[in-house]
């Protein structure tokens, strides 16, 4: 019966969401009419059902689960009724049609949201925004009736199910997809609100600052997610590395690159009234990025380890959402930007300026990435097979990459509105010569050290350095938790880049065969292979190597790297053994045996690596800080204007 | 600056952004047009010394020798139409084996052999592009 229920709530949900549309529309029709109050009050009651009825289908969905009813297709194919209890609930999401259930579910909770906090819009352009929440969601919600219904029947029911792909049985991956897509229908929020303003020409500060808090919610998300799955990459798959500019990153890259851009122009439009237009552009690419990523991940026209579904007729669904949502704000856009008024202007030199700067390096940046992830689809499409790789990314990033590093350097030292060069030169000169210094440093002392990763980690010694001038002698204590913000995200930024570029600099790699009792040397560790074993977990079983390791004269520890053996599936992953130092990170791998009694033992010695997810921790900490600083702001002058 | 000409300097400054990208990406692609080969691809013509690129095919049978050093294998990669010489110095993916699919990434040599630094094997955990799962798919069906 649960699964019944769960497909009953799924279909009234979207019954909701239509009926959701038609009320918008009229409500928007009728915006200057006084008694559209009670058709308001209608509106965002529907809105809050339809977020209610999704979210009750998922639970069930997740309820399906954790009773491992293999009765159901979905649980049999993606479940076990052996798994701990966390990856049952996961399984829920771990698989195509969990997952765009998710994705709808997230979509149509934060509708409700909009219908229950947003209260600062004109009451046409909230139910315009509304209507424009409730069509994404109609799209998705036939998705899920027509081609991916999670809750179809199995009979007669499995005996037991498949298991879940052992790469996926891990506490980060089972939260890494929930979190991507908070941020991928955060930007649908942001969309709808660029749709409501362009439908009601009511562009402005007001539309601005409704937006903000969505964008900053969904860049946090992504921030998160993006970390998150950088790390599972690199401590799970055993290759060492944190990027693999594998398509399937790149699609939720890209909604970060849009999303951190629409960031810091949405800033401008909501305390300045500039960029207008650039600003709604930016809103509608966006959530483009999104639907693209779902798309890539979600169409199966990917190999690849998070791509699992492989089924053509639901990419081309998938592909005419894309086109009508996309397709139909474009032209929305492309006829109405004509009566976005002029906002107000600025001089090239100023706070503005630096963040068109931004902006624009960003969309260099974004389009790069884009070029590089779809020219090999397209390609294919027309009979040429061709393959893009880091070698491509690397060549034609690292420069934009290092120039954006210096705008964001400059852009927390400029005046909004104007400002002149002689005054940025006398602010920038700490900055400067911190950054002059450390490249000296380095390029004295790591003689060796790749020419690009010295100019990295000097330009970030000079980010961190520009980074915290806005609060350098500055009250602390009366300092807006905003700007906090704003300097936290930025450190993140230099702390990411230096630890991207440590790692590429100074990284030490050893690769030995060695029996029991011998031992290898890396960097400053000298490893002993103390022993051979076999252990057994709830679905696996491995063999371990126990690793003494000791540096210099310091106290002994170990490291036990697995070689795993999962039986549902039949598949073996590599499990690696890392030790967290406060200089880096010790990476160790268990490769195979040979007839002679010789192990082969893979080892890294990455100084500073763990700044990667440090530096990305910071970001997203600093967007929680602006978010909590702007809404408690916002809701201070709230009640100033309501009292006055 | 009057507002008029702020907005054509912003609209032209977008207009170069776009640009840049393209260009920088176009260049880079350049030296990505050849990036993939197989070895019928590179049969009795010149190779490409100087760049890292892909070398995709099947493992020939019988052809796996464990160097005395215990972490260096060789190995031939074929597709049918012709073998290349692998030399490979790592540990090597699970599902590596004889007979299986694989894509090896590094440099020819100038005797047209080719010294890798990394295998993807076919289902390796690691993403391998679906025209290289492609062709692998091509040269299993000419084995048969």
């Amino acid at each position: 019966m649960i699964a019944e229920a769960g497909l009953a709530a799924l279909w009234l949900a979207a019954a909701f969401a239509l009926v959701q549309l038609m009320v918008a529309w009229g409500a928007a029709k009728h915006g200057a009419n006084p008694n559209v109050g009670t058709l308001m009050t209608a509106l965002r009651r529907i809105a809050l059902v339809q977020g209610l009825l999704a979210l009750l289908s998922f639970a069930l969905l997740i309820a399906l689960f954790v009773r491992s009813d293999m009765s159901v297709e979905l649980v049999a194919a993606n479940s076990h009724s052996l798994k701990p209890l966390i990856y049952k609930v996961s399984g829920a999401w771990g698989n195509h049609e969990g997952s765009m259930l998710l994705w709808v579910t997230v979509l149509a909770v934060a509708g409700a949201g909009v219908a229950a906090f947003e209260r600062r819009l004109a009451a046409g352009t909230l139910a315009a925004t509304l209507g424009a929440q409730a069509a994404i969601g109609l799209g998705f919600y036939a998705f899920l009736a027509f081609a991916s219904n999670p809750f179809v029947r199995l009979n007669p029911a499995a005996p037991d199910g498949q298991g879940l792909n052992p790469l996926l049985q891990d506490p980060g991956l089972a939260f890494h997809p929930p979190t991507l897509y908070l941020g991928y229908v955060g930007l649908s929020v942001a969309f709808s609100f660029a749709v409501g303003a362009l439908v009601m020409r009511d562009v402005g500060p007001a539309f601005a600052k409704a937006m903000r808090p969505w964008v900053l919610g969904a860049w946090i998300f992504l921030t998160i997610g993006i970390t998150a799955g950088s790390y599972w990459a690199y401590y799970e798959l055993g290759w060492g590395g944190w990027w693999f500019w594998d398509p399937v990153e790149n699609a939720s890259l890209m909604p970060w690159l849009a999303a951190t851009a629409l960031l810091h122009s949405v800033t401008v439009l909501a305390t300045r009234d500039g960029l207008r237009a650039w600003t709604l552009m930016l809103a509608l690419v966006a959530f483009a990025m999104s639907m693209l990523g779902t798309f890539l991940v979600r169409s199966g026209i990917l190999v690849s380890v998070h791509a699992f579904a492989v089924d053509p007729t639901r990419g081309t669904f998938i592909l005419a959402l894309l086109g009508i949502y996309i397709g139909g704000a474009l032209a929305l856009f492309g006829a109405r930007v004509g009566t976005v008024t002029q906002g107000s202007t600025f001089q090239l030199v100023s706070r503005e300026g630096a963040l068109v700067l931004n902006n624009l390096l960003l969309t260099v940046i974004l389009g790069v990435v884009f070029i590089g992830t779809l020219y090999p689809l397209a390609a294919q499409a027309a009979g040429v097979q061709l393959s893009i790789g880091a070698p491509f990314f690397n060549k034609a990033l690292v420069p934009v990459a290092l120039a954006l590093v210096v705008a964001t350097a400059a852009g927390p030292l400029l005046r909004w509105r104007r400002d002149n060069w002689n005054a940025l030169a006398k602010r920038a000169l700490v900055p400067t010569a911190a950054a002059g210094l450390a490249f000296a440093l380095l390029f004295a002392l790591a003689r060796g050290a790749h020419f690009t990763s010295v100019v990295a980690i000097a330009l970030s010694v000079g980010l961190a350095a520009a980074s915290v001038a806005p609060v350098a002698r500055r009250n602390l204590r009366r300092t807006p938790l905003h700007v906090w913000g704003m300097v936290i995200a930025h450190l993140g930024v230099a702390t990411s880049i230096a630890g991207m570029a440590a790692d590429s600099a100074f990284k030490v790699e050893r690769l030995a065969a060695i029996q029991v009792g011998q031992n290898v040397t890396v960097g400053p560790f000298r490893v002993t292979l103390a022993e051979i074993r076999p252990q057994i977990g709830p679905n696996w079983s491995a063999l371990e190597a126990r690793l003494q390791v000791r540096r210099g004269e310091s106290k002994m520890f170990e490291l036990l790297p697995q070689q795993r053996f999962f039986s549902t599936p039949p598949t073996t992953t590599n499990e690696a053994a890392i030790t967290t130092l406060l200089d880096g990170q010790l990476y160790t791998i268990l490769g195979q045996g040979d007839d002679q009694g010789r192990w082969q033992i893979r080892l890294w010695w990455k100084p500073f690596v763990t700044f990667i997810w440090l530096g990305g921790g910071l970001i997203a900490l600093g967007g929680l800080l602006a978010l909590i600083g702007r809404v408690r702001r916002e809701r201070r002058d709230a009640e100033t204007e309501a009292y006055s | 600056m009057k507002a008029k000409h702020q907005r054509l300097v912003l609209g032209l400054l977008a207009l170069g952004a776009v640009a840049g990208a393209a260009g920088l990406a176009l260049s880079a692609l350049e030296d990505q047009a050849a990036f993939f080969y197989a070895p019928g691809d590179v049969a009795g013509k010149p190779v490409p010394t100087d760049k890292a690129v892909r070398l995709g095919g099947m493992v020939a049978a019988n052809s796996i020798v464990r160097q005395p050093d215990g972490v260096s294998i060789a190995f031939v990669v074929t597709d049918g139409k012709a073998n290349v010489p692998v030399a490979f110095r790592g540990v090597a993916p699970d599902l590596f084996k004889e007979g299986s699919g694989v894509v090896a990434e590094g440099k020819f040599n100038p005797d047209g052999s080719f010294t890798a630094d990394n295998l993807l094997a076919k289902h390796d955990e690691r993403y391998m592009p679906p025209q290289v799962a492609g062709k692998m798919h091509k040269t299993e069906t000419l084995d048969k």
